[in-house]
């Protein structure tokens, strides 16, 4: 059995799992700190 | 911990950890990876498929770890009403349940060339599905109970009785001697021979940032929006 496509999914999935956490971090922290910024100008 | 009760105190430290953080994640899981993949030779047993352990290792850590955070987080709102305590733990929930999810991901790819199946009801496994559950549960009932206005303390409640699964997951390839295999890695050293471990710390250290980065960034957004909500009530009762 070829183990190549296997590492390569398993590192895939990782990659990808990690990558949409941070960027769904990243945009609710700069839209709410973008509000709240807002807010404050007002 | 009672120095950064106060929020405007926790920005200014967590606005520039947050940056640095990202940075030396980025920095040391992309080369971790790579280092796994390209410079490191083939197990004896396990071929290739040995390299999936730089994802899967960091991953079952940081999926522990998740919960351990919540657990203490659950503590310190209980017994000193930490005011940030509820914000860190809801904030700790997502990214540990993205690693737990990694953890069974990679685990079950590694598994089909390495065992011959997907998937076994073995004890590590289902304890570790076991906590991805624990996780979503968290999420749902913390995202509840904030909507509804509480403090949190029934979601701190279910973070400290859901740690019992903890010491489960970490003795379970003790209790119960099935497909998965023993520790390989402890306090006392290493099975595993150097040449092929050395990339291992570099992933550890560089998700874990990663993992750090991304819960300040959640509490980051909570407290903004925590502020945005109380300015609205404010105007609205004006």
């Amino acid at each position: 059995m070829n183990p190549w496509p296997f590492v390569t999914a398993a590192y895939g999935a990782a990659i990808l799992l990690t990558a949409a956490l941070l960027l769904w971090a990243f945009a609710s922290m700069r839209r709410a700190e973008a509000a709240a910024d807002a807010l404050n100008r007002k | 911990m009672h120095a950064l009760a106060n929020p405007a105190r926790f920005l200014r430290l967590a606005r520039p950890i947050t940056t640095w953080l990202l940075l030396i994640g980025l920095a040391l899981s992309t080369g971790g990876m790579a280092a796994g993949l390209t410079l490191t030779p083939p197990d004896y047993l396990q071929g290739e498929t040995v390299r999936i352990m730089y994802v899967h290792v960091p991953s079952a850590w940081l999926g522990m770890a998740g919960w351990v955070g919540i657990a203490a987080a659950s503590i310190s709102q209980l017994v000193w009403r930490h005011p940030l305590a509820a914000i860190g733990a809801r904030a700790a929930a997502p990214a540990g349940a993205t690693f737990a999810a990694i953890c069974l991901l990679t685990g079950s790819i590694w598994g089909r060339p390495t065992w011959g199946t997907w998937w076994e009801w073995d004890g590590r496994l289902t304890s570790m599905l076991v906590l991805f559950f624990l996780y979503l549960g968290y999420i749902a009932l913390a995202s509840a109970e904030r909507e509804r206005g509480g403090e949190g303390r029934i979601a701190a409640i279910y973070g400290l009785v859901g740690a019992v699964n903890l010491p489960i997951i970490h003795y379970s390839v003790l209790w119960w001697r099935t497909l998965h295999q023993g520790e390989s890695i402890g306090l006392s050293g290493s099975t595993i021979d150097s040449s092929i471990l050395w990339p291992l710390p570099l992933t550890m250290i560089g998700f874990t940032c990663l993992f750090g980065a991304a819960v300040l960034m959640r509490m980051r957004a909570e407290l903004a929006e925590t502020k945005v909500e109380a300015r609205m009530r404010r105007m609205g009762a004006a």
